[in-house]
């Protein structure tokens, strides 16, 4: 592949173009999704994000950053949103449209996070709340591409209510036996939980038998002290820093 | 609230703004801090955005790696806290 091809995932040019939204699906009281119809979408790789622009009638702007959920197989555009309710574009997005309403948004952004069935070494992903998001794509993209090595997804929440995608999960899981899906739940657990409890840590991670495996390749993304937490246990577990990819996406929920 | 009141994103974040200015990825790239001479993804580095405008700085040393602003004439960027930036072509984003 020469410089000179388009890449899929890499537009030669960022440019504003209008997404319209198709359809709305609740994930958790919080989340919602929106799958758009983007004209001339580029396409994309699993863990790109996009940037979308509300502009008000006096012509204010707000931009925000908001990951790819779908993959890179699917023929429309999927975001999954966490409401913060008193956030200037969030509640925009998972109160306010409606299917046929149309924004705007960019991409798709950002080369470093992704992630390819042809990257050769196991895929460990960890994510904490909306930060399952770029991780989902992967999960995605991993199960329609044929799964090739082991993968794993820590994922964090504060209750089973609130794990995004929790159903779609078990159902990947399920069919895939290379593929091992561990919650935990740091808030609230459901009575008899067996599982996790607190946050991602160390001691975690080594218990998932992380640091057993060879030439893994880490994705880690959410809210910015969660990653900042993972990725120095996965440092500090002896993984080279070269493998760990990471994402902040700003506050944590508290 | 002051810059180190917030939770830092990341290097990530910037992808869009330098996509405005740049015909290619910036985040792929590896940066050489001025500062203190690290070697890293210009992804991995933290950037802490407002409004106002963005600053990128180096997660070992906290020097000021880059500022970019939106102002009346246009995207200012000042990119002197990168010793350099080498763009290495990766299979899928290059
Ligand atoms: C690369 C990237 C990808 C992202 N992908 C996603 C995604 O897929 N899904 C998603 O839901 N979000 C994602 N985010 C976060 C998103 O960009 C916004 O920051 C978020 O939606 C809040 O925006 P807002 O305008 O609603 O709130 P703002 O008006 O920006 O913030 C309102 C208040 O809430 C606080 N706050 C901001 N974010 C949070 C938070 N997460 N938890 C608690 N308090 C917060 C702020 O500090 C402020 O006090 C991503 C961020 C980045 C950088
Ligand atoms: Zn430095």
């Amino acid at each position: 592949m020469t410089e000179a091809q388009p890449v899929a995932g890499v537009p030669r040019r960022l440019l504003w173009s209008r997404a319209e939204v198709v359809s709305l699906r609740d994930d958790t009281p919080r989340v919602r999704s929106l799958t758009l119809a983007v004209a001339d979408w580029p396409g994309h790789l699993a863990g790109q994000h996009v940037d979308v622009r509300l502009t008000a009638e006096d012509g204010y702007q707000a931009q925000r950053s908001y990951s790819i959920a779908s993959p890179p197989e699917a023929p429309l555009l999927e975001l999954t949103v966490e409401t913060i309710s008193d956030g200037e574009v969030s509640p925009y997005l998972t109160g306010e449209l409606r299917p046929g309403d149309i924004f705007e948004l960019r991409g798709p952004i950002g080369g470093y996070f992704v992630w390819s069935e042809r990257q050769p070494g196991p895929l460990v992903l960890i994510g904490g709340g909306s930060g399952v998001v770029p991780l989902m794509a992967m999960l995605r993209h991993r199960a329609i591409a044929g799964p090739t090595q082991p993968a794993l997804l820590v994922y964090s929440s504060r209750n089973w209510d609130e794990i995004i995608y929790r159903d779609e999960l078990e159902r990947l899981a399920a069919a895939d036996p290379s593929l091992r899906i561990v919650h935990t739940l740091t808030r609230a657990q459901p009575q008899g939980w067996q599982g996790f409890r607190r946050r991602v840590d160390k001691a975690m991670l080594e218990e998932l038998g992380v640091p057993a495996l060879a030439s893994p390749n880490l994705f880690i993304c959410g809210p910015t002290p969660m990653v900042e937490t993972a990725a120095q246990a996965s440092v500090e577990l002896g993984i080279d820093a070269a493998r760990i990819k990471t994402e902040r996406f700003g506050p944590s929920g508290g | 609230m002051s810059e180190s009141d917030l939770q830092p994103l990341d290097g990530n974040a910037a992808a869009g703004l330098l996509g405005e200015m740049f015909w290619r990825d910036m985040t792929t790239a590896t940066g050489i801090c001025a500062g203190c001479g690290s070697e890293g993804p210009f992804a991995e580095a933290r950037l802490f955005a407002s409004a106002m405008g963005s600053v990128l700085r180096c997660p070992h040393c906290d020097n000021v790696l880059l500022r970019a602003a939106r102002t009346p004439r246009g995207v200012w960027l000042d990119m002197q806290g990168f010793r350099s930036l080498t763009f290495t072509p990766t299979p899928d984003a290059n």
